[in-house]
C-alpha cells in the first residue's frame, strides 16, 4: 500500500529576476507580516492619498486569504478636501475595514486654521499633536505611514522601523542600524514604532503599481476643471471660509493635485491629466518634485525635519 | 527624488505631445520599466572624499534630480552637489554626512538604489549597514593620498559582508593634473589589498567628481583610460548569481488561519524556488510534508522564488510557526546551537564575553549568550589580534550559543539565512551585527521520524529499541494493527517499531507513506544504518 515516491528534480533552469516593482512589493509584504506578527497593538496610518492607497493594497495581499489584521487611523486636520472624506468612507466601507477617525477637537474649536495660526502651528496641532493623542489615547504601539525616502532629505536617512520614545518624538542622530532585512522592533512600553513599507518606493513605482493593480485613488489627482485662487504660479483650491483672494483671483483651471493634504495649503497643477497613464507621462516629463507644491515644507530650512522630531510623520 | 524623463527621452517624442498616444506608449514604457532589473549599491568615503558630490554629481549628470532640488542648492551660479543628498541640518551645519542615506535613480538600463553611508571611523556601523544589501560597494580614494585607513576600512567591510564587486573611485584627478602614473599606483595599490581581503573583484576609475570626469560622461582629460565612466560600469556590471538559484528557505513570518478550512504559512523566500508537490521540510521540528499550493492575492501560483512573498499550504497538518523554516528536503539548512560569527559591534558600551542578549535571525527571537571573543580585527592593518572585549565600531570573530537551536546557513552561502543582529535586553539597541562562519556542534539533531516493519521478530525489535533509546530517540514499539493510524507519530518525530503476527519484510517508511528502504536484512546494524541516512539532517558539525 505504501508508494515510493519520487523526488521531484531541483530546477536547474535560470529563474528571470523579479521584476523591480515585484521586488518592492515583496519587501514591503514583508515588512508589513513582520510587524503584524511582532506587536501587539498595530495600526495603519490612512492618509487617503496615493501612498496609503498602495499601502492598503499591500495589507491585503501580505494577510490574504486572511483579513488585514489592524485598523486604519485617520488623522483628520479638519481641513481635508471633501472628496478626500466622501473617498475615504465609501472605500474603508466597501473592504470592510475598521476606520478610526481622530481630530484635535479642542484645537478646531478654538478656532485653528493655517491663515490664523500660521501653517508650522496649525499643523503642529491638528496633525502632529493630533497623530500622538490618537496613536497614546489607543495604545498603539506600532503605526503604519505611507511615507517614501525620495519624498524628502530628511526622509532618506529615515529607516523602515523608526523608533519614538514615550513622547513619540523621533532623534535622527540615535537611529537603529538596520541590516538585511533583520527589524528590531523591540520597545520599553510607553515607546512605539514607525513603520514605513513604502521606503525604498519612488513616486514613480507608486503610480506605476496603481496602474498595474487597478487602485481605486481620489479623483482629486485626476484634472478637471475646478474654482481656483489663482495667485502668480501658485492655485489653492478654494473650500474653505477663509480661503477667499482678491477680485479677479479666483477662476475656472483645469488642474489637478499631485499629492493630498489639507486644502488651504496644497496647491494644484495645471493640468490635462485624466488618467493614470497620462498622470505617469506627465511625471515623467515633470521637472519640480511632488512636495514642491505643499506650503507647509517650506516653511523653513529643513522643516521637514523639524516636523519629523516632535512627532509629525 | 526619481526623474526619468531626458534618460527616457520622452520630451522629444512625438507620440507623446499627442495625447492619445500617450497612454500608448506610457503602456510600452512601463513595460520597459519592468524589464529593468535592480542594482544596490553602498558608497563610503572619508570626511573629504567628494563623496556626497560624488553621488549629487552621478544623480545630476544622469537627470535624476528635480529642478527645485537643484535650485534649492545653487548659489549664485554654482550648484553645490553635496548639498543635493547631505539632508539632515546637523550635517549641513558641520558640512560631514552623519547618517546612511538612501537614494533611488533609474537610466534606461537599470534601477538603482543607493546606500551611501559617511565614511568617519565612528560610522562603521553605518557602512556595514549599507552593505549588508549591496551587490556592489564604491569606494572613493583620494587621488592626493592614495589608499588611507578609511579606505583599508571600507574595503574590509565590504569584504566581510560579502558584497561581491569593489569599485574604486580615484577622485579629484583635476588635483594631481589627471596623472596616469598617480592613477596606475593606486589602482596597483589596491589590487593587492584585493586580493588580501579576498575581493573577488576590484574596478579602478579616474574620476572628478567636481567637475564631472568619468562620472557619468566619458571624460577627455584622461585620454590613457578607455575604461567606462563610473555610470556606464553600474549599468553593466552583472549581478551576482540570483538568490533564486540557491537552495529553497522560506522563514516562516505568520500563520495565515483565517478559518478552519485553510493554514498557510506566509513568508518571503529567502533563496531558491518552489512549486506545488516539491518535497519540503520544516525545521526544527524536522516534520516532512509537500507543498499544495502557493497561495496569494493574485492567485495561486505555479511556481514562486525568491524574494518573493508568498504563503504555502502543505499537504499534512503540519505544527509549523512563526521562526521555523520551511526548506527543500534535498539540501536542508543546518541545525545548530553554537556558532562562531564575524560580528560589528555598534554599541557604546562594548562586548565582553559571558554577555546574553536577544538575537534575531531570520524570523525568530532567541536568547544568546557569547561564550568568547575569538580575535578583533584590526582593519587598518588587516591583523588578527587577541582580545576581551569589543568596542563601539569594532569587528571581531565571537563564539555564541543560543538558548534554542538556530535553523541557518552559513553566511558565505546566504546572506540572509546566515546573518544575525544582537539587540540589548537593556535598552533594545541594535547592538550588533553578525555573519555565522561556522557551525560549532556540541547540538546532536533528534532523529526525524521513520516507521519500521519488523514483522514478528520481537528479539530484533526488543535489541533496536534499546539501541534507540541509548541515542536518544523518541521510540514507540508496537503491535498495533492499524499501522496507517501510526503515521501521525512518525510525523512527531517518532521512530515507530511495529510488530505483527505475519512475518513480513522489513522496511523503513517516511510519514508520508513512502518506503524510503524495503527488503532490509535481519540485522540492527543495518536497520540503523538506514534510519541513520534517511531520518538525519546535516548535524553542522563541520564548518
Amino acid at each position: 500500500m505504501a508508494t515510493a515516491l519520487i523526488d521531484a528534480p531541483a530546477s536547474t533552469s535560470a529563474i528571470s529576476p523579479l521584476s523591480h516593482i515585484r521586488q518592492l512589493e515583496a519587501e514591503s509584504i514583508h515588512i508589513l507580516r513582520e510587524v503584524a506578527s511582532e506587536f501587539q497593538k498595530p495600526v495603519m496610518l490612512y492618509s487617503i492619498g496615493k501612498d496609503s492607497s498602495v499601502m492598503l493594497r499591500l495589507a491585503q495581499k501580505a494577510f490574504y486569504p486572511a483579513p488585514i489584521p489592524f485598523s486604519l487611523l485617520h488623522i483628520d486636520t479638519g481641513y481635508k478636501f471633501r472628496e478626500m472624506l466622501e473617498f475615504r468612507d465609501r472605500y474603508t466601507t466597501e473592504l470592510g475595514l475598521k476606520l478610526i477617525v481622530w481630530r484635535n477637537e479642542e484645537a478646531l474649536a478654538n478656532g485653528a486654521n493655517p491663515v490664523a495660526l500660521g501653517t508650522r502651528r496649525c499643523c503642529g496641532l491638528l496633525k502632529t499633536q493630533a497623530l500622538l493623542d490618537g496613536l497614546r489615547a489607543h495604545g498603539f504601539d506600532a503605526a503604519f505611514g505611507g511615507a517614501r525616502r525620495d519624498e524628502e532629505k530628511s526622509r532618506a536617512k529615515e529607516r523602515i522601523f523608526s523608533f519614538r520614545d514615550s513622547a513619540g518624538q523621533w532623534d535622527p542622530k540615535s537611529q537603529r542600524p538596520e541590516l538585511w532585512n533583520l527589524f528590531n522592533g523591540t520597545i520599553h512600553p510607553g515607546e512605539s514604532i514607525r513603520v514605513f513599507p513604502l521606503s525604498n518606493w519612488t513616486e514613480l513605482d507608486v503610480w506605476h503599481y496603481i496602474h498595474l493593480e487597478k487602485i481605486p485613488i481620489v479623483p482629486l489627482y485626476f484634472a478637471k476643471e475646478r474654482r481656483m485662487l489663482v495667485r502668480g504660479d501658485s492655485l489653492i483650491p478654494v473650500e474653505q471660509e477663509f480661503v477667499r483672494g482678491l477680485p479677479g483671483e479666483e477662476q475656472w483651471v483645469r488642474c489637478r493635485l499631485r499629492s493630498l493634504g489639507c486644502s488651504p495649503c496644497t496647491g494644484a497643477i495645471r493640468s490635462d491629466a485624466d488618467t493614470v497613464p497620462k498622470i505617469i507621462a506627465e511625471l515623467m516629463a515633470m521637472r519640480n518634485s511632488e512636495r514642491a507644491n505643499r506650503v507647509i515644507d517650506h516653511d523653513q530650512d529643513g522643516s521637514m525635519e523639524l516636523k519629523k522630531r516632535e512627532g509629525y510623520f | 527624488m526619481a526623474l526619468h524623463n531626458s534618460a527616457w527621452a520622452i520630451e522629444e517624442d512625438p507620440l507623446l505631445s499627442a495625447r492619445d498616444g500617450a497612454e500608448v506608449r506610457v503602456e510600452e514604457l512601463l513595460a520597459a520599466e519592468r524589464s529593468k532589473d535592480l542594482l544596490r549599491f553602498s558608497t563610503a568615503g572619508s570626511v573629504d572624499d567628494g563623496k556626497s558630490t560624488l553621488i549629487g554629481r552621478l544623480l545630476y549628470d544622469s537627470n535624476n534630480v528635480y529642478d527645485d532640488h537643484v535650485a534649492s542648492v545653487t548659489r549664485g551660479s554654482a550648484i553645490d552637489f553635496a548639498q543635493l543628498t547631505d539632508g539632515l541640518r546637523a550635517e549641513r551645519e558641520q558640512g560631514i554626512t552623519i547618517d546612511v542615506a538612501y537614494r533611488y535613480f533609474s537610466t534606461p538600463k537599470r534601477k538603482f538604489i543607493i546606500a551611501d553611508t559617511p565614511g568617519h571611523e565612528q560610522y562603521t556601523r553605518n557602512m556595514a549597514t549599507g552593505a549588508s544589501t549591496a551587490d556592489v560597494a564604491v569606494v572613493l580614494v583620494d587621488a592626493r593620498k592614495g589608499i588611507l585607513d578609511q579606505t583599508r576600512r571600507h574595503a574590509c567591510i565590504a569584504a566581510l559582508l560579502g558584497i561581491p564587486a569593489v569599485i574604486a573611485a580615484i577622485n579629484k584627478m583635476d588635483l594631481v593634473d589627471f596623472s596616469e602614473e598617480v592613477f596606475e599606483q593606486h589602482r596597483r595599490d589596491l589590487l593587492t589589498l584585493a586580493s588580501v581581503l579576498e575581493i573577488p573583484e576590484l574596478i579602478a576609475i579616474p574620476v572628478s567628481a567636481l567637475a564631472g570626469d568619468n562620472v557619468v560622461h566619458r571624460s577627455t582629460r584622461t585620454p590613457w583610460y578607455s575604461g567606462p565612466s563610473l555610470l556606464e560600469l553600474l549599468e553593466t556590471i552583472p549581478l551576482a548569481a540570483q538568490r533564486s538559484q540557491g537552495n529553497f528557505r522560506l522563514p516562516v513570518q505568520r500563520v495565515i488561519r483565517p478559518d478552519q478550512d485553510f493554514r498557510g504559512f506566509a513568508g518571503q523566500i529567502a533563496s531558491g524556488s518552489v512549486r506545488p508537490g516539491d518535497e519540503i521540510v520544516a525545521l526544527p521540528s524536522e516534520v516532512r510534508s509537500r507543498v499544495r499550493s502557493i497561495t496569494t492575492w493574485d492567485g495561486d501560483l505555479a511556481e514562486a522564488h525568491a524574494p518573493q512573498s508568498v504563503v504555502l499550504t502543505l499537504d499534512d497538518e503540519a505544527d509549523i510557526s512563526r521562526g521555523d523554516m520551511i526548506a527543500s528536503l534535498s539540501a536542508p539548512p543546518q541545525r545548530t546551537s553554537r556558532l562562531s560569527a564575524t560580528v560589528v559591534w555598534m554599541h557604546s558600551s562594548p562586548l565582553r564575553p559571558g554577555t546574553s542578549f536577544l538575537l534575531k535571525h531570520t524570523t525568530q527571537m532567541v536568547r544568546a549568550r557569547v561564550v568568547e571573543i575569538r580575535s578583533r580585527i584590526d582593519i587598518e592593518r588587516l591583523e588578527s589580534l587577541a582580545a576581551d572585549r569589543l568596542p563601539l565600531n569594532a569587528i571581531g570573530e565571537i563564539l555564541i550559543e543560543t538558548h534554542r537551536p538556530l535553523v541557518a546557513d552559513l553566511y558565505r552561502e546566504n546572506r540572509f539565512t546566515g546573518s544575525f543582529i544582537l539587540i540589548d535586553p537593556a535598552d533594545n539597541a541594535t547592538a550588533g551585527a553578525g555573519m555565522i562562519r561556522a557551525f560549532e556542534g556540541g547540538f546532536r539533531p533528534a532523529l526525524s521520524g521513520a516507521l519500521v516493519t519488523l514483522g514478528n521478530r520481537s528479539a530484533l525489535a526488543h535489541n533496536l529499541e534499546k539501541r534507540l533509546l541509548e541515542q536518544g530517540a523518541l521510540v514507540v514499539r508496537t503491535r498495533f494493527s492499524n499501522r496507517d493510524a501510526l503515521l501521525p507519530l512518525v510525523l512527531t518525530g517518532a521512530t515507530v517499531l511495529h510488530e505483527s503476527d505475519n512475518g513480513g519484510a522489513i522496511s523503513v517508511i517516511g510519514h508520508g507513506s513512502e518506503v524510503i528502504a524495503s527488503d532490509i536484512p535481519d540485522d540492527p546494524d543495518a536497520i540503523l544504518g538506514v534510519l541513520d541516512n534517511a531520518t538525519h539532517l546535516p548535524s553542522g558539525k563541520h564548518a
